[in-house]
This record gives structure tokens, C-alpha cells and sequence, in this order.
């Protein structure tokens, strides 16, 4: 990675907007509490009929698509030879780290005997292959590990100028090998999320009688892998323009104007996969039948549709609002297709409902706020955003 | 836009979608569907038409699993009723009710030959015994819960309230007892039977010829779900979908999952080719970008 351009924003890190982002920190380790001594049923809505709430819908399935940036990014910048866009890799790298680390935190609130996950990297003999989920948890484990890796070298690079003489050796001993190895452990940061968020898809294979007909097909994991890669994108847009509005940093509009025609691209061959299926499968019928469900997939298509029509217009190239509009409605569109598919469209028989509860809220909006914490932090001290110099700083 | 090689991004994108394709048509031609019924295999039979709905199975399950009491509190006194399988209940006995049609369901793990569960869980703490017994390991499980998401039965139980050692709960045929399960011991009308699976579906057939008029000519897991080890026979004016039992299709279940996951990760030869691909490619363009800076310079 090259740090030509990366610098620390600097400024002061408890601005008001920290403060709340502490005071939601707060009141989600006091939901945790309660999860911790009182266990699954006293802080959240989940039961025998939905085992899986908000926890694993939104703070795993969809927090690790929205960190896909950095997959998204280096698969253009490393693969596709975009060196152009090299200075979104490091910012885009940091997001999904923190993404992915949040959605390590959130399975140990989720499962029930958190203290034996060690067990799943460490139990060769006892791996169940046909297991879609031990898949996703190896590979996310991995990447949480590797993120970090390709991440390393920011802090690196600072900690060698600095004053504490550990730190200082620590880097000048362990900076030469990372960078060198950094091209392997690039393609393995390419490798992880191509198999784990399309076996996100695979999970729901097995429960097939349990999931409504209009999400279930056996192109789930060709379908989570292709809407994850424009999420990607979706969010480096996002976070580019919240950098360069909060720390005063350039930000490149023409360069991602036109990553909105790759991304467009995606959208597209996703909703032309999915519909070819419904039609083939003689489901098309359930998609206007104007039930919770049909309007839900009516909301993801539109959504989906509107985002790529709006990326592929001339006027995404020069418009930062209609960049960011696109970007947002894809967003939306991508989190929609996944809670949909973890949560409302999974119908475990007569007699079940689920909402999530106050706890369950409370944790997943805790987990959001430590990582916006941690990202402000990072950025201040750390060299990752590439640009003008924080003569705006503060803002956020 | 002309720069950014959008046809390779779409090779890509098709050639992932081939993965599936052909993983798809390929399932026809899988043989030996699945693991298929073995002689050794235990299982019960239950006899809706045969069950009076008295529950001596209900308690005397409680009993021989260590199991509390459901206690319902009505007028101030307490009950022992359990209403539903829970972590506290692996066998219920249930009124199915259509019109003014009634009849008695018992439910319970069915015992799947391929059961979605064990192919659901991460590090096998829900296998298939020898004697086909879904059996759980509490030692290995970590309470993910997909067990409980992928049975077609939802079938397993979690203990919801337990802040330590949460355990998934669910029947496994009294495996712990010398005398088999306990339900078909105190049934006193024999509804519930126990036995080799094979026998039972004899049995299960003597019981639908001895008396076609009130049986359904069905047995309910003989193929169901690709066929199950707890059996159902069910009066014939009450079929099985109004008896609480789904349609499961005649498939094993988790054989669709199995194929696609297979048909990707096949002796691991699919992601490792990938790496090396993507390893040299960024190799070679990190040293192509190297080279272009220098000559900048």
C-alpha cells in the first residue's frame, strides 16, 4: 500500500457526536448484561420458531456485506489493475475490518456457549464439511485476521516515527516482512469474502421448506455473492463522502462515477439472475400477488433497479448527490434482500412471531456506535485518509 | 467507464453461475439417494387412530429424560402440562382439530434418515448414531442454532433462559435407558410402538390392511423428508397435513445443499486454484504499478 498520500486527520476526538456515540456504548453494555446473566431469553425476542433475530440478520449478515468495501476495492484496485483508486484501498480496508470485527463481537453475544467457539477453528477432526455455516465461520474468522494483517501497516508506519521504543522495534522488525508478503495475503483478503458471503446464501439451502418461495432458490449463493460486491461499492461512496465532509479531505467524484458503471453492472446481472430463476421456476405469479411478501421483493427490486438506472446515467459521473443517493438506495436494497431472506421471509409455521426486542436493539446499536468510535480514532491518529490536510477537521 | 474491464468482471460473475448450473441438472443423476434405511435401524411407530390422547408417554418421557414439570397454574392450583415441545418437553401429544373432526398427534424428532440438523451443525455435536438415533453432544455444541432453523420439524429446543451451559434439547429415543424409549413402554394401547425401523413399517402396513376404511393409506416418513425413523399412521378422514406433519417432499433434505456446497468445494481444488490465480495477479500488478512510479520519478 502506498502511503504517499496517507496522513492522520488529527483534531479532537471527543467532539459532541462522540459523546453520544458513548452514551449508546453505554446502554448497549447494560443490554449485555442482562444477556450475559440472564441469557438469550431475557434480552431479546428470539425462540424455538425464529432462532436467529437482528443479531445474526443485521449485525453479521448484513454489518459484513456493508464492510465488503475493502473486498470491493482491492478487487478493482489489485485485480482489475486499478492502481488510480489505490488511495480508497486504505480507508475502505479500515471500514471493513472494523465491520467484520463487530461482526465477530456480535456471535458472542448470539450463540449460546460463546466460551467453546475456540472450538470451531480447533476441532479438525470434528469439522461437519457439509456445514454451509462452519464455511462462514472459518472464512470469517480468517478474514477478521487478515483485514487486520493488510491493515497493519498503518500502524506500523506511524509507531516506527514514534517516541515508544517497543512499538518502534515491534515495526521496524515486523514492517519489511508484512509488506513483502502483503500481495498473498491481498489475494487471501480476495478469496475469504468470495466464499463466505456467497455461503451466507448457502446457509438458507437446507431450511428450503421453511423459506417463502420468492427468496429461496438454489442460486442463493451466486445471488448474495453478486448484490455484495455493488454493496461494496455502495458503501466506499458513502464513506469517501462522509471523509471528505467531515475531515475536509479531496474527494474523487469522477473516480467514483465511474466505479457507479461497474456497480451498475453487478446490480443488473444480479436482477437478471434472480428473475430468470422466478420465471423458470413458474414463481414469477408470487411477486404481484401484493402480500407482505411480494411488496417486500417489489421494495428490494425497485430499490435494486432504481440504484443501477441512476448509476448508469451520465449524471452520476459529475454529481456527488447523485452518487450518493445511488448509493444509498443500494445500500438499502442489499440489507433489505439479506434481513429479508435471515428474517421475514423465513416462516417457521403457525404460532411464531418475532420482533426484536429493546436488548437486542439496544446491543446492535451499541456495537454500531463503538465501531464509528473506533474508525473516528483511527483515522485521527493513524494514516489512512489520502488528501488535503485536516484544515477542516472536527466536524464529526 | 471504457477502462474498467467490465466483460472480465461478467466472465467472472458467469463462470461462478456455471459453478451452480452444473452442480443443478447433476443432482439427477445422484444414485443412491441418500443414506437409505438400515436393518439396524430403531424407530417408533405412532398409531393416531390407536391413541387415546392420555399422556401417559407425555410424563413418563419427563421421568425417564430428568425432565421438570410445565406447571400451568389455574384456579391456584399447579398442573404438570406441558403444551408444546420445549426445552422441558421432547414428547407431546397434541388434538389435531378440522371441522368437527379430532384426532391425537404426537410430536417428537422424527429421526430423519438425512436429517437437515446434523447437516446443519458446525462441529457435529447432532450425529447419526449406529441404530440411526439423531443423537446431541452437548460437549461440542456452541449454541449457534441453525439446527433449529434447518429442521424441516422444528424439532430441536433451546434453553432459552439458562445463562450458562444452554443445551439443545430434543428426543433421541431414550438411547440412555436399556429398555428403549420410554413412551412406547407406558402406552397402554400400544400407539406408540418401538422396534427396527423395518418391522415397524410392517407393522405399520399390517395395521393399514387389518382395517382400510379407518387408516390412511399412507405412512407418514416412510419417504417423507427422504424418509424418517419415527413412523405415523394417521385415520384416514384426518391426512397428515391436518395433523400437523408437513409436506417435506420425498428428497433427503439437506441433498441439494449437499450438491452445491460439494460441486464449489470439491477436495478444496476450486478455492485453492482461485488463490494462486489471485495471488500472481496481484503480484504481477503491484510490481507493474511499482515499476510505473520509478519510472515517474
Amino acid at each position: 500500500m502506498s502511503t504517499a498520500t496517507a496522513t492522520p486527520v488529527g483534531g479532537k476526538l471527543l467532539t459532541p457526536f462522540f459523546k453520544v456515540m458513548l452514551v449508546f456504548w453505554a446502554l448497549g453494555t447494560a443490554a449485555g448484561i442482562v444477556r450475559f446473566t440472564q441469557g438469550l431469553g431475557a434480552a431479546t425476542a428470539m425462540s424455538d420458531g425464529y432462532p436467529w433475530g437482528i443479531w445474526i440478520a443485521v449485525d453479521v449478515v448484513a454489518g459484513t456485506a456493508l464492510a465488503c468495501g475493502g473486498y470491493a476495492i482491492a478487487l478493482l484496485v489489485y485485480v482489475f489493475n486499478k492502481g488510480q483508486y489505490h488511495a480508497l484501498v486504505r480507508p475502505a480496508i479500515l471500514t471493513s475490518a472494523l465491520g467484520y470485527s463487530v461482526a465477530g463481537v456480535a456471535i458472542m453475544f448470539d450463540v449460546g456457549r460463546y466460551w467453546g467457539l475456540w472450538k470451531i477453528p480447533t476441532y479438525v477432526h470434528k469439522w461437519n464439511l457439509n456445514s454451509a455455516l462452519l464455511e462462514v465461520a472459518l472464512c470469517v474468522m480468517s478474514y477478521i485476521v487478515v483485514l487486520w494483517i493488510e491493515l497493519s501497516p498503518a500502524f506500523m508506519e506511524k509507531w516506527k516515527g514514534g517516541d515508544n521504543a517497543t512499538l518502534r522495534r515491534l515495526s521496524e522488525r515486523f514492517l519489511p516482512p508484512v509488506e513483502k508478503a502483503l500481495p498473498w495475503i491481498i489475494a487471501l483478503g480476495l478469496l475469504l469474502p468470495t466464499m463466505h458471503q456467497s455461503s451466507l446464501g448457502s446457509v438458507w439451502l437446507l431450511p428450503a421448506t421453511k423459506l417463502h418461495r420468492l427468496w429461496y432458490t438454489p442460486w442463493l449463493p451466486f445471488l448474495f455473492l453478486a448484490s455484495v460486491i455493488p454493496l461494496g461499492y455502495a458503501m466506499v461512496v458513502v464513506e469517501t463522502t462522509f471523509s471528505s465532509r467531515a475531515f475536509g479531505r479531496a474527494r474523487e467524484t469522477g473516480m467514483l462515477g465511474s466505479l457507479g458503471g461497474v456497480t451498475a453492472g453487478f446490480v443488473l446481472v444480479f436482477l437478471a439472475v434472480r428473475f430468470a430463476d422466478l420465471a423458470w421456476r413458474g414463481r414469477l405469479g408470487l411477486a404481484f400477488r401484493l402480500d407482505r411478501y411480494s411488496l417486500l421483493f417489489l421494495l428490494e427490486t425497485a430499490l435494486f433497479l432504481g440504484s443501477a438506472v441512476a448509476l448508469l446515467r451520465k449524471k452520476a459521473r459529475t454529481s456527488v448527490g447523485t452518487q450518493l443517493n445511488a448509493a444509498f438506495a443500494l445500500i438499502a436494497a442489499g440489507l433489505l434482500y439479506r434481513i429479508d431472506t435471515y428474517i421475514v421471509a423465513y416462516n417457521p409455521g403457525p404460532g411464531w412471531s418475532y420482533f426484536p426486542a429493546v436488548g437486542e436493539i439496544l446491543i446492535t446499536i451499541g456495537l454500531i456506535a463503538t465501531e464509528t468510535m473506533v474508525y473516528l480514532f483511527v483515522v485521527r491518529k493513524f494514516p489512512i485518509l489520502a488528501g488535503a490536510s485536516a484544515s477542516r477537521a472536527g466536524a464529526a | 467507464m471504457s477502462q474498467i474491464p467490465r466483460r472480465s468482471v461478467l466472465k467472472g460473475l458467469a463462470a461462478a453461475g456455471a459453478a451452480i448450473a452444473v452442480t443443478e441438472p447433476a443432482l439427477g443423476a445422484v444414485q443412491a439417494r441418500g443414506r437409505g434405511r438400515r436393518p439396524e435401524d430403531v424407530g417408533l411407530l405412532y398409531d393416531s387412530n390407536r391413541c387415546i390422547g392420555c399422556r401417559a408417554c407425555v410424563t413418563k418421557c419427563k421421568e425417564a429424560n430428568d425432565l421438570p414439570p410445565d406447571k400451568v397454574q389455574i384456579n391456584g392450583a399447579d398442573y404438570n402440562a406441558p403444551l408444546d415441545l420445549s426445552s422441558t418437553t421432547k414428547n407431546i401429544i397434541r388434538l389435531a382439530q378440522d371441522g368437527d373432526r379430532a384426532a391425537f398427534v404426537k410430536g417428537g424428532c422424527m429421526h430423519c434418515l438425512d436429517p437437515a440438523c446434523v447437516n446443519a451443525c458446525m462441529v457435529s455435536a447432532l450425529t447419526k448414531i449406529p441404530g440411526g438415533i439423531v443423537a446431541y453432544t452437548e460437549s461440542l455444541c456452541v449454541g449457534d442454532r441453525y439446527c433449529q432453523v434447518a429442521c424441516p420439524f422444528n424439532i430441536p429446543k433451546y434453553e432459552w433462559s439458562k445463562a450458562l451451559a444452554p443445551r439443545m434439547v430434543k428426543c433421541e429415543l431414550c438411547r440412555h435407558r436399556v429398555e428403549g424409549p420410554a413412551c412406547a413402554e407406558v402406552c397402554p394401547r400400544q400407539a406408540i410402538v418401538t422396534g427396527k425401523v423395518n418391522d415397524l413399517l410392517a407393522e405399520a402396513r399390517r395395521r393399514i390392511a387389518g382395517d382400510p376404511k379407518q387408516y390412511h393409506a399412507k405412512v407418514y416418513g416412510e419417504d417423507d423428508a427422504g424418509g424418517t425413523q419415527v413412523l405415523y399412521l394417521a385415520p384416514a378422514a384426518m391426512p397428515f397435513d391436518k395433523l400437523g406433519l408437513p409436506d417435506a417432499g420425498t428428497e433427503p433434505v439437506p441433498e441439494l445443499a449437499q450438491a452445491i456446497q460439494h460441486g464449489i468445494y470439491k477436495g478444496f481444488i476450486a478455492p485453492v486454484a482461485l488463490y494462486v490465480a489471485l495471488g500472481f495477479v496481484v503480484l504481477r500488478n503491484r510490481k507493474g504499478a511499482a515499476a510505473k512510479k520509478e519510472e515517474g520519478r
